[in-house]
Parts: C-alpha cells; structure tokens; sequence
C-alpha cells in the first residue's frame, strides 16, 4: 500500500502490510503505525462508525475508512490512501478541518430555541411532513467525505458544501427552531444553496446513506419563495 | 450565485425554452418551404410580432448568459464575485448589442 506522508507537498511511501480476512483500512494504517513507522499521523476514534474522524481517500474516492473492507477496495492487492480532499493538510493523513466546520456555523448550523425551559414540551408529530424530511437528513457523522467528494467546493472556496446545508436543511424543518428566516438567508447569500451544481457525488459517497444533494433542493425551493414573498 | 440571481436565471430559462421552440420551428418552416432572404424580409420588415419576439429572446438570452458566463468565471478562474460579475456584464452587454442590431436589421422597414 502507500501511504501520503508529510504535508501538502508531501508524497506517496511504499509500505507492505499482511493481508487478512475481515481487514478494515483503518487497520491496516494501525499496522503501519504501530509496526513499521510510528510517526504515521492519522485520526480515528470509535472505531464502529459514529464519530467520522477516520475519512481519507482511499484509490481516490473518499471513504470511512473503520467501515470500509480492504477487501472491497483493494485493486490487485494494492490501496493508496492519502488525506481527503479539499481541505488543508497537517500532516500524512490528517486534514485541518477547521474551514469545514466553520462553514457550519457560516450556515446558521446550530439550534436555536425558540422556548424557555418553563414552557410546555413541545409535541412532534413523527409522521408530519416536516419531520420526515429533517429525519431523512439527521443522521450526519460530520465526516467531510462529501464535502471531499464535491466538485463545487474545490472550484468554489466560499461554498458551505453539502454537510452544511444539509444541516441547514433539517434546522429548517424543525418547528422548534427560531431562525428560520436568518438560516435561510444565510444559506441563499453567495456560496450558499444555489452554487451546487446537483452531481450527487455527495449522496453517491456518503456513508450514513444521506442525500444532501436532495436536502439541498429543499433548500433552493424553500429559499426562492421566501425570496419571491420578500421575506429574506 | 445568490438566490436572486438563481431566480433570474431561472426566469429567464423559463422565458427563452418556448421561444426556442418557436425560432427552430420557424427555421424549418423557411427551409423547407425554400422561402428567399427577400420573402423573409418582407415578412419580418414592419412587424411588431416578429421585433417584440426577437426582442424579448435578445434580452433574456443576454440575462441568461450573463449570469452563467458568471458563474463559470467564479469557479474556473482565479476572479471572485465582483471581478465575475464585472466581466460577465460586459459579456451581456456585447451580447445584447449583437442581438439587437440583429433584430433592428431584419424588422426596420
Ligand atoms: S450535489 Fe451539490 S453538494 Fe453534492 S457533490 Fe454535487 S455540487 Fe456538491
Ligand atoms: S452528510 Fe454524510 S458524508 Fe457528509 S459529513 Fe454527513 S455523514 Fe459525512
Ligand atoms: S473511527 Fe469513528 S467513524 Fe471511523
């Protein structure tokens, strides 16, 4: 396998690892940590697919790499894995995740209540339109495989990228939010919903099965008619 | 691209589709019917169909490409959102004029 080592003007090094069954790729970059070169830099942490904290890019595509068999993967025996795309790089396989994350706040990505402890608990209805769609869109591991996977972002710097907006997305679709209109504004300024081009490679790549690329239509639609109605 | 300039687009597209249509059509018709510049002319000399069709495809074609040529710059070249907008308004601009004495051409009496 090889392995991306230094920063962004680093190179891919040669390493040789045991091949066995029911290998997973962060496994065989522990090997080489622990084994062959301990100054290997990597990021991982539960190991089962719930932090996102161990994507790279693996023969090119961006994937989770504590979910994704060797075996799946491999092309004639061989992987190369290096940092993911369209973020800086530290060091070897790790990125600096800041402008992603960033550009989760720059989407209005937190909640905001629109009730005080005192009041009664509000009541959602599972099956109402509004909650299906944010349900659809929840269950983020905020991994940044889609927003290495998007063209978009790599042509446009300002583009808060799919993980954002789909954030974005399931806020809107909570009642109990109080910033919609700001939340809508924000994600129709430049760079926002309409910059995406719709080629799915987010949907295609990432791991948890969502469909940013559909919560971003979401967006567009909803954010043309409060445009029209002059309320953003 | 911001939602206002997403709705222009979007706008016009929706405005030149059928419009399209029709020129293609008409094209057609000309051919196949063998019909002279002259016979063409004649047709189009005068009337205000034929200018207020033209004019309004020149105008929203000249929108619609406005606003694409702007976001191909914003991504494929090093220009930002104003530098953009900046060239791809002096793109529409020529467009429009080209599109215009075009029209002027084939509808003054
Ligand atoms: S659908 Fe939109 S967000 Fe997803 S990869 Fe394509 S441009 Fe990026
Ligand atoms: S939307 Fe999917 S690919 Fe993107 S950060 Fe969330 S889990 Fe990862
Ligand atoms: S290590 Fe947590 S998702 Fe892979």
């Amino acid at each position: 396998m090889s392995l991306w080592r230094g920063g962004e003007k680093g190179r891919y090094e040669t390493y040789k690892v045991p091949l066995r069954e029911n290998q997973t790729v962060l496994d065989v970059v522990t090997f080489v940590q622990r084994h062959l070169d301990p100054t290997l830099s990597y990021r991982f942490a539960c190991r089962v697919g719930m932090c996102g904290s161990c994507a790279m890019t693996v023969n090119g595509r961006p994937r989770w790499t504590c979910r994704t068999h060797v075996s799946r993967v491999a092309t004639r025996g061989q992987l190369e894995i290096g940092p993911l795309e369209n973020l800086p790089v530290i060091k070897d396989l790790t990125t600096d995740m800041r402008p992603f994350f960033e550009k989760w706040q720059q989407a209005k990505g937190a909640f905001v209540p629109s009730q005080t402890r005192g009041d009664e608990i509000e009541r959602i209805r599972p099956d109402s339109p509004a909650r299906i769609a944010a349900d659809a869109a929840i269950e983020c591991i905020n991994c940044a495989i889609c927003y290495a996977a998007c063209d978009t972002v790599r042509w446009n710097s300002d583009y808060l990228g799919p993980a954002a907006l789909n954030r974005a997305w399931t806020l809107v679709n909570d009642v109990r939010d109080g910033a919609t209109s700001e939340r809508l504004q924000a994600v129709a300024a430049s760079g926002g919903c309409h910059a995406c081009h719709s080629h799915q490679s987010c949907q295609e790549l990432c791991p948890q099965q969502l469909n940013p690329t559909a919560s971003i239509a979401g967006l567009k639609r909803r954010t043309m008619w409060a445009y029209l109605k002059g309320e953003i | 691209m911001n939602v206002r300039l997403y709705v222009w687009q979007r706008l016009t597209a929706a405005v030149i589709a059928p419009l399209v249509l029709v020129h293609v059509v008409v094209i057609f018709y000309a051919t196949r019917k063998g019909l002279s510049a002259a016979d063409i002319l004649a047709r189009t000399r005068g009337s205000l169909t034929w200018a207020s069709f033209y004019g309004v495809f020149v105008v929203a074609a000249a929108i619609h490409a406005t606003i694409g040529v702007r976001n191909v710059l914003t991504e494929w070249s090093p220009l930002r959102d104003r530098g953009a907008g900046l060239l791809a308004s002096g793109f529409g601009v020529l467009l429009f004029l080209l599109g215009a004495r075009a029209v002027v051409a084939v509808v003054l009496p």
